[in-house]
Protein backbone atom coordinates (compact mmCIF):
# COMPACT_ATOMS: atom_id res chain seq x y z
CA UNK A 1 0.00 0.00 0.00
CA UNK A 2 2.23 2.80 -1.15
CA UNK A 3 1.34 6.17 -0.30
CA UNK A 4 1.86 7.63 -4.24
CA UNK A 5 -0.03 4.84 -5.90
CA UNK A 6 -3.18 6.73 -5.76
CA UNK A 7 -3.05 9.97 -7.75
CA UNK A 8 -6.35 11.21 -6.18
CA UNK A 9 -5.06 11.87 -2.99
CA UNK A 10 -2.05 13.55 -4.11
CA UNK A 11 -4.21 16.05 -6.56
CA UNK A 12 -4.18 19.25 -4.87
CA UNK A 13 -7.53 20.74 -3.37
CA UNK A 14 -9.01 22.62 -6.40
CA UNK A 15 -12.94 24.29 -6.62
CA UNK A 16 -14.44 23.70 -9.62
CA UNK A 17 -17.87 25.24 -10.64
CA UNK A 18 -18.26 27.26 -7.73
CA UNK A 19 -21.56 28.35 -7.74
CA UNK A 20 -22.85 24.71 -8.44
CA UNK A 21 -20.82 23.77 -5.13
CA UNK A 22 -22.11 26.42 -2.92
CA UNK A 23 -25.79 25.43 -4.51
CA UNK A 24 -25.27 21.98 -3.75
CA UNK A 25 -24.05 22.43 -0.39
CA UNK A 26 -26.86 24.40 0.73
CA UNK A 27 -29.33 22.16 -0.67
CA UNK A 28 -27.37 19.62 0.94
CA UNK A 29 -27.06 21.13 4.44
CA UNK A 30 -31.14 22.54 3.77
CA UNK A 31 -31.84 18.86 3.44
CA UNK A 32 -29.74 17.72 6.05
CA UNK A 33 -31.26 20.50 8.75
CA UNK A 34 -34.88 19.27 8.12
CA UNK A 35 -33.74 15.89 8.56
CA UNK A 36 -32.47 16.79 12.19
CA UNK A 37 -35.70 18.01 13.05
CA UNK A 38 -37.61 15.31 11.45
CA UNK A 39 -35.01 13.05 13.66
CA UNK A 40 -36.94 14.64 16.53
CA UNK A 41 -40.03 14.50 15.67
CA UNK A 42 -42.13 15.34 18.90
CA UNK A 43 -40.20 18.16 20.22
CA UNK A 44 -39.90 19.70 16.56
CA UNK A 45 -43.72 19.53 16.45
CA UNK A 46 -44.35 21.54 19.32
CA UNK A 47 -41.92 24.57 18.32
CA UNK A 48 -43.82 24.55 15.14
CA UNK A 49 -46.91 24.27 16.88
CA UNK A 50 -46.16 27.09 19.15
CA UNK A 51 -45.18 29.15 15.84
CA UNK A 52 -47.72 28.41 14.50
CA UNK A 53 -50.22 29.49 16.90
CA UNK A 54 -48.44 32.90 17.69
CA UNK A 55 -48.84 33.36 14.03
CA UNK A 56 -52.62 32.39 13.40
CA UNK A 57 -53.77 34.51 16.22
CA UNK A 58 -53.07 37.75 14.51
CA UNK A 59 -53.95 36.89 11.22
CA UNK A 60 -57.41 34.84 12.49
CA UNK A 61 -57.98 38.28 14.35
CA UNK A 62 -56.81 40.18 11.18
CA UNK A 63 -59.73 38.21 8.86
CA UNK A 64 -62.12 38.54 11.09
CA UNK A 65 -61.72 42.47 10.86
CA UNK A 66 -61.57 42.46 7.00
CA UNK A 67 -65.11 40.49 7.07
CA UNK A 68 -66.56 42.11 9.00
CA UNK A 69 -65.29 45.52 7.25
CA UNK A 70 -66.93 43.75 3.78
CA UNK A 71 -70.56 43.65 5.53
CA UNK A 72 -70.08 47.39 7.05
CA UNK A 73 -68.56 48.64 3.82
CA UNK A 74 -72.37 48.05 2.31
CA UNK A 75 -73.50 50.59 4.97
CA UNK A 76 -71.18 53.16 3.45
CA UNK A 77 -73.53 54.32 0.95
CA UNK A 78 -76.35 54.27 3.69
CA UNK A 79 -76.09 57.55 4.46
CA UNK A 80 -79.57 58.76 4.12
CA UNK A 81 -81.04 61.13 6.84
CA UNK A 82 -84.17 61.98 7.24
CA UNK A 83 -85.57 65.54 7.10
CA UNK A 84 -88.89 66.18 9.12
CA UNK A 85 -90.54 69.22 8.15
CA UNK A 86 -93.14 71.73 10.00
CA UNK A 87 -96.82 70.62 10.76
CA UNK A 88 -97.58 73.79 8.92
CA UNK A 89 -95.88 72.75 5.59
CA UNK A 90 -98.28 71.97 2.64
CA UNK A 91 -97.44 68.94 -0.06
CA UNK A 92 -96.85 71.99 -2.79
CA UNK A 93 -94.18 73.17 -0.45
CA UNK A 94 -92.62 70.23 0.31
CA UNK A 95 -92.52 69.10 -3.23
CA UNK A 96 -90.92 72.45 -4.30
CA UNK A 97 -88.26 72.03 -1.20
CA UNK A 98 -87.96 68.39 -2.89
CA UNK A 99 -86.45 70.02 -6.19
CA UNK A 100 -84.44 72.28 -4.62
CA UNK A 101 -82.33 70.46 -1.96
CA UNK A 102 -81.98 67.72 -5.20
CA UNK A 103 -80.20 70.31 -7.18
CA UNK A 104 -77.20 70.67 -4.48
CA UNK A 105 -74.20 69.29 -5.96
CA UNK A 106 -73.51 66.99 -3.20
CA UNK A 107 -76.98 65.26 -3.26
CA UNK A 108 -77.59 62.11 -4.99
CA UNK A 109 -81.61 61.93 -4.45
CA UNK A 110 -84.63 62.98 -2.56
CA UNK A 111 -87.32 61.33 -1.67
CA UNK A 112 -90.95 62.85 -0.51
CA UNK A 113 -92.93 61.23 1.88
CA UNK A 114 -96.09 63.23 2.27
CA UNK A 115 -97.87 62.69 5.83
CA UNK A 116 -100.45 60.75 4.37
CA UNK A 117 -97.96 58.00 2.76
CA UNK A 118 -96.53 57.89 5.88
CA UNK A 119 -99.67 57.73 8.17
CA UNK A 120 -100.80 54.79 5.74
CA UNK A 121 -97.58 52.99 6.03
CA UNK A 122 -97.70 53.56 9.82
CA UNK A 123 -101.50 52.01 10.07
CA UNK A 124 -99.98 48.94 7.89
CA UNK A 125 -96.90 48.14 9.84
CA UNK A 126 -97.82 49.07 13.08
CA UNK A 127 -101.47 46.92 13.16
CA UNK A 128 -103.20 50.43 15.32
CA UNK A 129 -104.83 50.88 12.02
CA UNK A 130 -108.23 51.26 14.00
CA UNK A 131 -106.76 53.53 16.91
CA UNK A 132 -105.64 55.75 14.30
CA UNK A 133 -108.94 56.62 12.61
CA UNK A 134 -110.17 57.71 15.63
CA UNK A 135 -107.54 60.37 15.21
CA UNK A 136 -109.42 63.19 13.39
CA UNK A 137 -106.08 64.85 12.16
CA UNK A 138 -102.95 63.14 10.96
CA UNK A 139 -100.60 63.48 13.41
CA UNK A 140 -96.84 62.94 11.23
CA UNK A 141 -95.26 65.82 9.17
CA UNK A 142 -94.50 65.65 5.87
CA UNK A 143 -90.52 63.91 5.46
CA UNK A 144 -88.01 64.30 2.92
CA UNK A 145 -85.25 61.22 2.62
CA UNK A 146 -81.50 62.49 1.46
CA UNK A 147 -79.67 60.39 -0.13
CA UNK A 148 -75.65 62.48 0.04
CA UNK A 149 -73.40 62.19 -3.00
CA UNK A 150 -70.55 59.54 -3.15
CA UNK A 151 -68.22 62.16 -2.92
CA UNK A 152 -69.20 63.31 0.36
CA UNK A 153 -66.20 63.39 3.11
CA UNK A 154 -67.91 63.01 6.79
CA UNK A 155 -66.97 66.30 7.10
CA UNK A 156 -68.86 67.61 4.11
CA UNK A 157 -71.72 65.29 4.96
CA UNK A 158 -72.01 67.43 8.38
CA UNK A 159 -72.16 70.37 6.71
CA UNK A 160 -75.05 69.47 4.17
CA UNK A 161 -77.03 68.02 6.98
CA UNK A 162 -76.64 71.58 8.71
CA UNK A 163 -77.39 73.17 5.92
CA UNK A 164 -80.71 71.59 5.43
CA UNK A 165 -81.59 71.55 9.28
CA UNK A 166 -80.78 75.62 8.91
CA UNK A 167 -83.96 75.99 6.09
CA UNK A 168 -87.30 77.25 7.91
CA UNK A 169 -89.59 74.58 6.35
CA UNK A 170 -87.27 72.06 8.67
CA UNK A 171 -88.11 70.91 11.57
CA UNK A 172 -85.85 68.11 12.03
CA UNK A 173 -82.71 66.49 11.10
CA UNK A 174 -82.41 62.95 12.01
CA UNK A 175 -79.59 60.90 11.41
CA UNK A 176 -79.50 57.17 11.54
CA UNK A 177 -76.51 56.09 10.57
CA UNK A 178 -74.14 57.61 13.27
CA UNK A 179 -73.31 54.47 14.49
CA UNK A 180 -71.83 53.21 11.57
CA UNK A 181 -68.86 56.23 11.98
CA UNK A 182 -68.41 54.92 15.11
CA UNK A 183 -68.46 51.28 14.79
CA UNK A 184 -65.59 52.44 11.71
CA UNK A 185 -63.74 54.06 14.71
CA UNK A 186 -64.19 50.96 16.58
CA UNK A 187 -62.44 48.65 14.14
CA UNK A 188 -59.64 51.26 13.35
CA UNK A 189 -58.91 51.00 17.21
CA UNK A 190 -59.24 47.19 17.21
CA UNK A 191 -56.77 47.01 13.79
CA UNK A 192 -54.14 49.02 15.82
CA UNK A 193 -54.75 47.16 18.43
CA UNK A 194 -53.50 44.01 16.03
CA UNK A 195 -50.71 45.81 15.01
CA UNK A 196 -49.40 46.41 18.05
CA UNK A 197 -50.43 42.86 19.02
CA UNK A 198 -48.87 41.44 15.90
CA UNK A 199 -45.33 42.85 16.92
CA UNK A 200 -45.30 41.50 20.05
CA UNK A 201 -46.29 38.06 19.00
CA UNK A 202 -43.34 38.57 16.13
CA UNK A 203 -41.16 39.14 19.17
CA UNK A 204 -42.00 36.16 20.57
CA UNK A 205 -41.79 34.15 17.89
CA UNK A 206 -38.49 35.12 17.69
CA UNK A 207 -37.31 34.49 20.96
CA UNK A 208 -39.20 31.00 21.22
CA UNK A 209 -36.90 30.43 17.90
CA UNK A 210 -33.45 32.21 18.85
CA UNK A 211 -33.75 29.76 22.50
CA UNK A 212 -34.18 26.58 20.44
CA UNK A 213 -32.14 27.17 17.96
CA UNK A 214 -29.09 28.49 20.91
CA UNK A 215 -30.20 24.75 22.72
CA UNK A 216 -29.22 23.38 19.61
CA UNK A 217 -25.91 24.76 19.34
CA UNK A 218 -24.67 23.48 22.40
CA UNK A 219 -25.88 20.49 22.00
CA UNK A 220 -24.11 20.47 19.34
CA UNK A 221 -21.11 22.59 20.81
CA UNK A 222 -18.29 19.85 20.36
CA UNK A 223 -19.43 18.83 16.56
CA UNK A 224 -19.13 23.05 16.27
CA UNK A 225 -15.56 22.81 17.83
CA UNK A 226 -14.34 19.62 15.70
CA UNK A 227 -15.47 21.58 12.79
CA UNK A 228 -13.69 24.83 13.46
CA UNK A 229 -10.79 22.99 14.30
CA UNK A 230 -10.64 21.56 11.15
CA UNK A 231 -10.79 24.76 9.26
CA UNK A 232 -14.62 25.96 9.12
CA UNK A 233 -15.75 29.44 9.30
CA UNK A 234 -18.52 31.03 11.33
CA UNK A 235 -20.17 30.87 8.40
CA UNK A 236 -20.23 27.57 7.32
CA UNK A 237 -20.93 26.18 11.22
CA UNK A 238 -23.67 28.55 11.37
CA UNK A 239 -25.48 27.23 7.82
CA UNK A 240 -27.10 24.60 9.30
CA UNK A 241 -29.06 26.71 12.02
CA UNK A 242 -30.01 29.19 9.48
CA UNK A 243 -31.51 26.60 7.33
CA UNK A 244 -33.36 25.29 10.90
CA UNK A 245 -34.21 28.24 11.15
CA UNK A 246 -35.85 29.03 8.05
CA UNK A 247 -37.54 25.03 8.53
CA UNK A 248 -39.15 26.39 11.71
CA UNK A 249 -40.45 29.36 10.12
CA UNK A 250 -41.71 28.00 6.82
CA UNK A 251 -43.33 25.24 9.15
CA UNK A 252 -45.02 27.40 11.10
CA UNK A 253 -45.90 29.93 8.85
CA UNK A 254 -47.67 26.66 6.60
CA UNK A 255 -49.49 25.30 9.76
CA UNK A 256 -50.78 28.83 10.91
CA UNK A 257 -52.38 29.04 7.33
CA UNK A 258 -53.73 25.66 7.83
CA UNK A 259 -55.41 26.59 11.34
CA UNK A 260 -57.02 30.18 10.19
CA UNK A 261 -57.95 28.02 6.87
CA UNK A 262 -59.44 25.56 9.64
CA UNK A 263 -60.93 28.20 11.60
CA UNK A 264 -62.82 29.72 8.78
CA UNK A 265 -63.94 26.43 7.68
CA UNK A 266 -65.80 26.05 10.98
CA UNK A 267 -66.93 29.49 10.99
CA UNK A 268 -69.05 28.94 7.48
CA UNK A 269 -71.92 27.17 8.87
CA UNK A 270 -72.51 29.84 11.55
CA UNK A 271 -72.50 33.05 9.49
CA UNK A 272 -74.07 31.74 6.34
CA UNK A 273 -76.87 30.88 8.85
CA UNK A 274 -76.72 34.44 10.42
CA UNK A 275 -76.91 35.64 6.58
CA UNK A 276 -80.04 33.84 5.95
CA UNK A 277 -82.04 35.46 8.76
CA UNK A 278 -80.99 38.84 7.50
CA UNK A 279 -82.15 37.87 3.87
CA UNK A 280 -78.65 38.86 3.29
CA UNK A 281 -75.42 37.45 1.09
CA UNK A 282 -72.77 37.49 3.70
CA UNK A 283 -70.18 35.26 2.73
CA UNK A 284 -66.76 34.44 4.55
CA UNK A 285 -63.69 36.12 2.73
CA UNK A 286 -61.01 33.65 3.90
CA UNK A 287 -56.75 34.87 3.09
CA UNK A 288 -56.14 35.51 -0.40
CA UNK A 289 -52.76 34.41 -2.44
CA UNK A 290 -51.14 37.76 -1.24
CA UNK A 291 -51.91 37.39 2.43
CA UNK A 292 -50.90 33.99 2.63
CA UNK A 293 -47.34 34.48 1.00
CA UNK A 294 -47.02 37.41 2.89
CA UNK A 295 -47.60 35.03 6.27
CA UNK A 296 -45.63 32.57 5.23
CA UNK A 297 -42.45 35.71 4.01
CA UNK A 298 -42.78 36.84 7.42
CA UNK A 299 -42.18 33.42 9.29
CA UNK A 300 -39.52 32.21 7.53
CA UNK A 301 -37.73 36.18 7.59
CA UNK A 302 -38.05 35.36 11.35
CA UNK A 303 -37.17 32.13 11.41
CA UNK A 304 -33.94 33.42 9.83
CA UNK A 305 -33.65 36.27 11.90
CA UNK A 306 -33.90 35.09 15.09
CA UNK A 307 -31.33 31.93 14.09
CA UNK A 308 -29.14 34.22 12.42
CA UNK A 309 -28.75 36.63 15.49
CA UNK A 310 -28.54 33.68 17.94
CA UNK A 311 -25.92 31.57 15.32
CA UNK A 312 -23.76 34.80 15.09
CA UNK A 313 -23.81 35.34 19.03
CA UNK A 314 -23.12 31.75 19.72
CA UNK A 315 -20.86 30.73 16.98
CA UNK A 316 -18.15 33.45 18.14
CA UNK A 317 -17.96 32.31 21.47
CA UNK A 318 -17.47 28.40 20.42
CA UNK A 319 -14.08 28.14 19.50
CA UNK A 320 -11.36 25.29 19.82
CA UNK A 321 -10.08 24.56 23.23
CA UNK B 1 8.59 25.01 7.32
CA UNK B 2 7.94 25.24 10.99
CA UNK B 3 9.88 27.98 12.64
CA UNK B 4 9.64 28.99 16.17
CA UNK B 5 11.79 31.95 17.39
CA UNK B 6 11.94 33.05 20.67
CA UNK B 7 8.63 32.02 21.39
CA UNK B 8 6.79 32.67 25.41
CA UNK B 9 3.29 31.14 26.26
CA UNK B 10 2.02 32.85 29.20
CA UNK B 11 -1.07 31.80 30.87
CA UNK B 12 -3.26 34.64 32.79
CA UNK B 13 -2.27 32.91 35.97
CA UNK B 14 1.45 33.88 35.31
CA UNK B 15 2.76 30.21 35.08
CA UNK B 16 4.35 29.83 31.39
CA UNK B 17 3.91 26.87 29.65
CA UNK B 18 6.73 27.93 26.92
CA UNK B 19 9.72 29.89 27.73
CA UNK B 20 11.84 31.71 24.78
CA UNK B 21 11.24 28.35 22.49
CA UNK B 22 13.37 28.34 19.24
CA UNK B 23 12.79 25.68 17.13
CA UNK B 24 12.51 24.86 13.67
CA UNK B 25 10.89 21.63 11.56
CA UNK B 26 12.53 21.49 7.59
CA UNK B 27 10.22 21.00 4.49
CA UNK B 28 9.27 17.46 4.46
CA UNK B 29 11.25 15.95 7.69
CA UNK B 30 9.81 14.01 10.55
CA UNK B 31 9.76 15.37 13.68
CA UNK B 32 9.23 14.19 17.29
CA UNK B 33 8.36 16.28 20.21
CA UNK B 34 9.08 14.52 23.55
CA UNK B 35 8.39 15.33 26.94
CA UNK B 36 6.35 14.94 30.47
CA UNK B 37 2.82 16.23 29.96
CA UNK B 38 3.13 19.88 31.37
CA UNK B 39 6.64 20.15 29.37
CA UNK B 40 4.77 22.58 26.58
CA UNK B 41 3.96 19.52 23.90
CA UNK B 42 0.35 20.52 23.15
CA UNK B 43 0.87 24.53 23.97
CA UNK B 44 3.36 24.03 20.92
CA UNK B 45 1.03 22.50 18.46
CA UNK B 46 -1.83 25.03 20.22
CA UNK B 47 0.43 27.83 18.87
CA UNK B 48 1.21 25.85 15.38
CA UNK B 49 -2.96 25.30 14.81
CA UNK B 50 -3.48 29.13 15.84
CA UNK B 51 -5.77 27.57 18.76
CA UNK B 52 -3.59 29.78 21.17
CA UNK B 53 -1.55 33.03 19.99
CA UNK B 54 2.13 33.33 21.38
CA UNK B 55 3.08 35.42 24.42
CA UNK B 56 5.74 36.80 22.78
CA UNK B 57 7.87 35.52 19.81
CA UNK B 58 7.10 34.36 16.05
CA UNK B 59 5.64 31.00 14.66
CA UNK B 60 5.83 30.36 11.26
CA UNK B 61 4.62 28.04 9.49
CA UNK B 62 4.83 27.63 5.58
CA UNK B 63 6.18 31.32 5.37
CA UNK B 64 3.30 33.03 6.91
CA UNK B 65 3.93 34.43 10.30
CA UNK B 66 1.15 33.64 12.53
CA UNK B 67 0.79 36.85 14.15
CA UNK B 68 -0.11 38.41 10.67
CA UNK B 69 -3.14 36.01 10.54
CA UNK B 70 -5.93 37.55 11.48
CA UNK B 71 -9.33 36.37 13.39
CA UNK B 72 -11.15 35.92 10.25
CA UNK B 73 -8.42 33.95 8.29
CA UNK B 74 -8.03 31.39 10.97
CA UNK B 75 -10.38 28.95 9.36
CA UNK B 76 -8.02 29.25 6.07
CA UNK B 77 -5.09 28.89 7.54
CA UNK B 78 -6.45 26.13 9.45
CA UNK B 79 -7.18 24.27 6.32
CA UNK B 80 -3.40 24.50 5.48
CA UNK B 81 -2.52 21.97 8.30
CA UNK B 82 -3.91 18.39 8.89
CA UNK B 83 -4.14 18.01 12.62
CA UNK B 84 -4.69 14.55 14.33
CA UNK B 85 -5.94 14.18 18.04
CA UNK B 86 -5.12 11.82 20.91
CA UNK B 87 -8.79 11.70 21.31
CA UNK B 88 -9.69 11.64 17.56
CA UNK B 89 -12.57 14.04 17.29
CA UNK B 90 -14.46 12.14 15.14
CA UNK B 91 -18.32 13.10 14.64
CA UNK B 92 -20.16 10.14 16.54
CA UNK B 93 -23.44 10.88 14.41
CA UNK B 94 -22.10 10.41 10.60
CA UNK B 95 -20.56 7.81 9.41
CA UNK B 96 -16.52 7.46 8.47
CA UNK B 97 -17.31 8.40 4.83
CA UNK B 98 -18.49 11.71 6.16
CA UNK B 99 -15.85 12.38 8.90
CA UNK B 100 -13.02 12.39 6.57
CA UNK B 101 -14.91 14.62 3.86
CA UNK B 102 -15.59 16.84 6.30
CA UNK B 103 -12.66 18.94 5.60
CA UNK B 104 -13.53 18.51 1.62
CA UNK B 105 -16.61 20.39 2.49
CA UNK B 106 -15.34 22.94 3.88
CA UNK B 107 -13.02 23.90 1.51
CA UNK B 108 -15.97 23.24 -0.99
CA UNK B 109 -14.76 21.09 -2.96
CA UNK B 110 -17.55 19.70 -5.78
CA UNK B 111 -19.20 15.88 -4.47
CA UNK B 112 -18.03 13.92 -7.15
CA UNK B 113 -14.29 15.11 -6.22
CA UNK B 114 -14.67 14.91 -2.53
CA UNK B 115 -16.15 10.89 -3.54
CA UNK B 116 -12.75 10.41 -4.99
CA UNK B 117 -10.31 11.78 -2.39
CA UNK B 118 -11.99 10.76 0.54
CA UNK B 119 -11.77 6.78 -0.57
CA UNK B 120 -8.05 7.57 -1.74
CA UNK B 121 -7.41 8.53 1.71
CA UNK B 122 -9.54 5.97 3.58
CA UNK B 123 -7.32 3.43 1.24
CA UNK B 124 -4.11 4.56 3.19
CA UNK B 125 -5.49 3.94 5.68
CA UNK B 126 -6.69 0.28 5.00
CA UNK B 127 -10.06 1.86 6.25
CA UNK B 128 -11.93 1.39 2.70
CA UNK B 129 -14.37 -1.58 3.55
CA UNK B 130 -15.45 0.32 6.86
CA UNK B 131 -16.75 3.42 5.26
CA UNK B 132 -20.30 3.10 6.09
CA UNK B 133 -19.88 2.82 9.70
CA UNK B 134 -20.23 4.62 12.30
CA UNK B 135 -17.10 5.60 14.03
CA UNK B 136 -18.65 4.30 17.27
CA UNK B 137 -18.03 0.88 15.76
CA UNK B 138 -14.33 0.71 15.13
CA UNK B 139 -11.70 0.10 17.49
CA UNK B 140 -9.68 3.01 18.77
CA UNK B 141 -6.76 2.30 16.26
CA UNK B 142 -9.30 2.20 13.71
CA UNK B 143 -10.78 5.66 14.75
CA UNK B 144 -7.42 7.15 14.70
CA UNK B 145 -6.76 5.86 11.13
CA UNK B 146 -10.03 7.32 10.46
CA UNK B 147 -8.97 11.20 12.19
CA UNK B 148 -5.50 10.23 10.12
CA UNK B 149 -7.49 9.83 7.16
CA UNK B 150 -9.67 13.29 7.59
CA UNK B 151 -6.42 15.03 8.23
CA UNK B 152 -4.33 14.17 4.80
CA UNK B 153 -7.60 13.64 2.42
CA UNK B 154 -7.32 17.83 1.82
CA UNK B 155 -3.54 17.46 1.02
CA UNK B 156 -1.70 19.53 3.25
CA UNK B 157 1.89 20.82 3.49
CA UNK B 158 2.08 19.65 7.17
CA UNK B 159 0.75 17.32 9.04
CA UNK B 160 0.48 17.91 13.30
CA UNK B 161 -0.51 15.48 15.74
CA UNK B 162 -0.87 15.52 19.51
CA UNK B 163 -0.15 12.47 21.28
CA UNK B 164 -1.84 10.15 18.25
CA UNK B 165 -0.47 6.65 19.89
CA UNK B 166 -1.75 7.99 23.47
CA UNK B 167 -4.56 5.35 23.84
CA UNK B 168 -3.26 2.79 21.69
CA UNK B 169 -1.37 -0.93 22.46
CA UNK B 170 2.46 -0.74 21.27
CA UNK B 171 1.47 -2.89 17.86
CA UNK B 172 -1.18 -0.64 16.53
CA UNK B 173 1.08 3.09 17.71
CA UNK B 174 3.79 0.99 15.67
CA UNK B 175 0.84 0.97 12.86
CA UNK B 176 -0.08 4.04 13.05
CA UNK B 177 2.92 5.77 13.34
CA UNK B 178 4.09 4.07 9.78
CA UNK B 179 0.92 5.39 8.44
CA UNK B 180 2.39 9.03 8.90
CA UNK B 181 6.02 7.67 8.11
CA UNK B 182 4.73 6.92 4.60
CA UNK B 183 2.83 10.70 4.24
CA UNK B 184 6.32 12.06 5.54
CA UNK B 185 7.95 9.97 2.99
CA UNK B 186 5.81 11.59 0.17
CA UNK B 187 6.98 15.15 1.15
CA UNK B 188 4.33 15.66 4.14
CA UNK B 189 5.73 17.54 6.82
CA UNK B 190 5.09 16.17 10.21
CA UNK B 191 5.46 17.26 13.57
CA UNK B 192 4.02 14.58 16.23
CA UNK B 193 3.95 15.28 19.92
CA UNK B 194 4.62 11.92 21.78
CA UNK B 195 6.50 10.35 24.89
CA UNK B 196 6.73 7.17 23.62
CA UNK B 197 10.03 7.17 23.48
CA UNK B 198 10.95 3.51 22.68
CA UNK B 199 8.54 3.96 19.75
CA UNK B 200 10.16 7.64 18.38
CA UNK B 201 13.33 5.57 18.49
CA UNK B 202 12.49 2.75 16.29
CA UNK B 203 11.36 5.19 13.88
CA UNK B 204 14.95 6.84 13.79
CA UNK B 205 13.32 10.54 13.27
CA UNK B 206 14.75 13.99 14.45
CA UNK B 207 13.21 14.01 18.26
CA UNK B 208 13.14 17.65 19.99
CA UNK B 209 13.16 17.08 24.20
CA UNK B 210 10.95 19.96 25.98
CA UNK B 211 10.97 20.36 29.91
CA UNK B 212 9.12 23.16 31.22
CA UNK B 213 8.50 25.11 28.54
CA UNK B 214 12.38 24.99 27.38
CA UNK B 215 14.56 22.85 25.10
CA UNK B 216 16.16 20.71 27.02
CA UNK B 217 17.83 18.04 24.31
CA UNK B 218 17.62 17.92 20.44
CA UNK B 219 18.53 13.90 19.21
CA UNK B 220 19.18 13.20 15.35
CA UNK B 221 19.86 9.87 14.71
CA UNK B 222 21.83 11.01 11.26
CA UNK B 223 24.42 13.36 12.96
Amino acid sequence: MAVTRNADAVAPVRSTGAFSIWLTRHISTAIGALGRLSRQPFASLMIILVIAVTLALPAAINVIVKNVQSVSGSWDNALDFSVYLGQDISVSEAEGLMRLIRQRADVESVKLITSDQALAEFKQQSGFGAALDQLGENPLPHTLVVRPGAGNTSASLILLQEEIGNLPEAELVQVDTEWVQRFHAILDIVRQAIAIGSALLAIAIVVIIGNTIRLDIENRREEIEVTKLIGASNAFVRRPFLWTGFWYGLLGGGFALLLVQYGLYLLKGPVSRLAGLYQGSISVTSLDLTESAAILGLAVFLGLFASWVTAARHMRRIEPR
Amino acid sequence: MIQLDNVTKRFPGGQEALSGLSLSVDKGEMVFVTGHSGAGKSTLLRLIALIDRPSSGEVIVDNQNTRRVKRRKIPAYRRQIGMVFQDHKLLYDRPVFDNVALPLIIAGVSHRDAGRRVRAALDQVSLLHKEKQSPQTLSAGEQQRVGIARAIVTRPKVLIADEPTGNLDPDLSLEVMRIFRRFNEVGVTVLIASHDIALIDRLGCRRIALEDGRLQAEVDPWQ
